[in-house]
């Protein structure tokens, strides 16, 4: 395990080889906002809130520091104009989908962005993949997923799966940052719970 | 599909995880749609969670989660077809079905979809069924070919 000295935001960070640039940046207590990201979840890179300027070799780019590796000689830039930019942009498209997610209306302060700008959406679900990914590979339950794609994509609980492991966990629920997913549970639970049988199980 | 099938479809494909998406369109062919046991057996026997099962299912096109009519139409859409009248063909299989693209009947006779280009412009408005190209389609034409299917 090399150690790696990198710049971010002027002050040099050593890090571990392997370490994102975010994992990097949150050691030296530099914060990068995140919404997709969470420690115990492989990275996933689906929010794209953590977009850092990374400059190489004299050339700048624009990446996800959640999913991008720490690399010797590493000159990051967590805040700029163009970061800061894009920030408020993708906050306010979630905006759009969630108006009331917490997490969102702190963040849309301090990056000015407008809940208004873009025409209301309400879905809720911001396919940020932490209850599927949480229930995957921290409960290796699978009771939730993903279903269909692109902008029609939904968070969908298997309900005979559900119905045995959901009740003494939850453990997804304080994870959601909206109440996407409590709903879905609710609604899941409402119309889809298979009915209390009155004969046992049938054994497999 | 009988579960007996699903496993023998499963075996061809020597119980493969690998081979999930092989398995699933196998399942489609043979019965045009993929019901809930065939999944849950194919989740089972490829130990591959249900979800993920779900989300490729959900994904692809080609897979069908609710059940298909026996025969498949498809009126093609696309810029040439457009312009020589497919919408009016469209409106003929619409008015005559019941169903809308996206749809089947109850009585499982027809599933219609709508498709951006079949690569026959020449022969547009075109409609496919059950993979036979008709070319050249009109709505009278259109209602006589519907006729031939039971
Ligand atoms: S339901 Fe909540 S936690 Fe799950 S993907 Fe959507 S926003 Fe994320
Ligand atoms: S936190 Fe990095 S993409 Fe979401
Ligand atoms: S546009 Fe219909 S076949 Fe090309």
């Amino acid at each position: 395990m090399s150690e790696i000295i990198l710049k971010i935001d002027g002050r040099e960070v050593a890090a571990r080889e392997g370490m994102t640039v975010l994992e990097a940046a949150q050691k030296a207590g530099i914060s990068i906002p995140t919404l997709c990201h969470h420690e115990k979840l492989e990275p996933y890179g689906g929010c794209r809130l953590c977009t850092v300027e990374a400059e190489i070799r004299g050339r700048t780019q624009l990446v996800a520091s959640c999913l991008y590796p720490v690399e010797k000689n590493l000159v990051v830039r967590t805040r700029s104009e163009k970061v800061d930019r894009i920030r408020k942009m993708i906050l306010e498209l979630l905006l759009a989908h969630a108006p009331d997610a917490f997490e969102l209306q702190d963040l849309a302060q301090e990056y000015g962005a407008d809940k208004d700008r873009f025409e209301k959406e309400p879905s809720f679900c911001l396919h940020c993949g932490l209850c599927v990914r949480y229930c995957a590979e921290v409960k290796k339950k699978y009771a939730i997923g993903f279903v269909d794609r692109g902008t029609k994509r939904e968070i969908s609980f298997i309900p005979e799966i559900a119905s045995n492991e959901c009740w003494n966990c939850k453990e997804c629920f304080p994870l959601c940052p909206t109440e996407a997913l409590q709903a879905a549970f609710v609604l899941t639970k409402a119309f889809a719970f298979p009915s209390p049988s009155l004969e046992p199980a049938p054994a497999e | 599909m009988d579960k007996a099938r699903v496993d023998q479809i499963i075996d061809k494909h020597e119980c493969e995880a690998s081979s999930l998406i092989q398995v699933l369109l196998d399942i489609q062919s043979e019965n045009h749609w993929l019901p809930k046991e065939a999944l849950e057996r194919v989740a089972e026997r490829l130990q591959v969670p249900l979800t993920r099962i779900q989300h490729i299912a959900t994904f692809y096109k080609a897979f069908s989660l609710v059940p298909k009519g026996r025969h498949k139409v498809h009126v093609c859409m696309g810029t040439a077809c457009h312009v020589r009248g497919a919408q009016r063909v469209l409106d003929t299989v619409q008015d005559l079905t019941g169903i809308k693209p996206g749809e089947t009947d109850l009585d499982l006779k027809f599933s219609l979809e709508t498709v951006n280009c079949l690569g026959c412009c020449s022969l547009g408005p075109v409609a496919e069924i059950d993979g036979k190209t008709h070319g050249k389609m009109a709505p009278a034409e259109m209602a006589k070919v519907l006729k031939n299917y039971e």
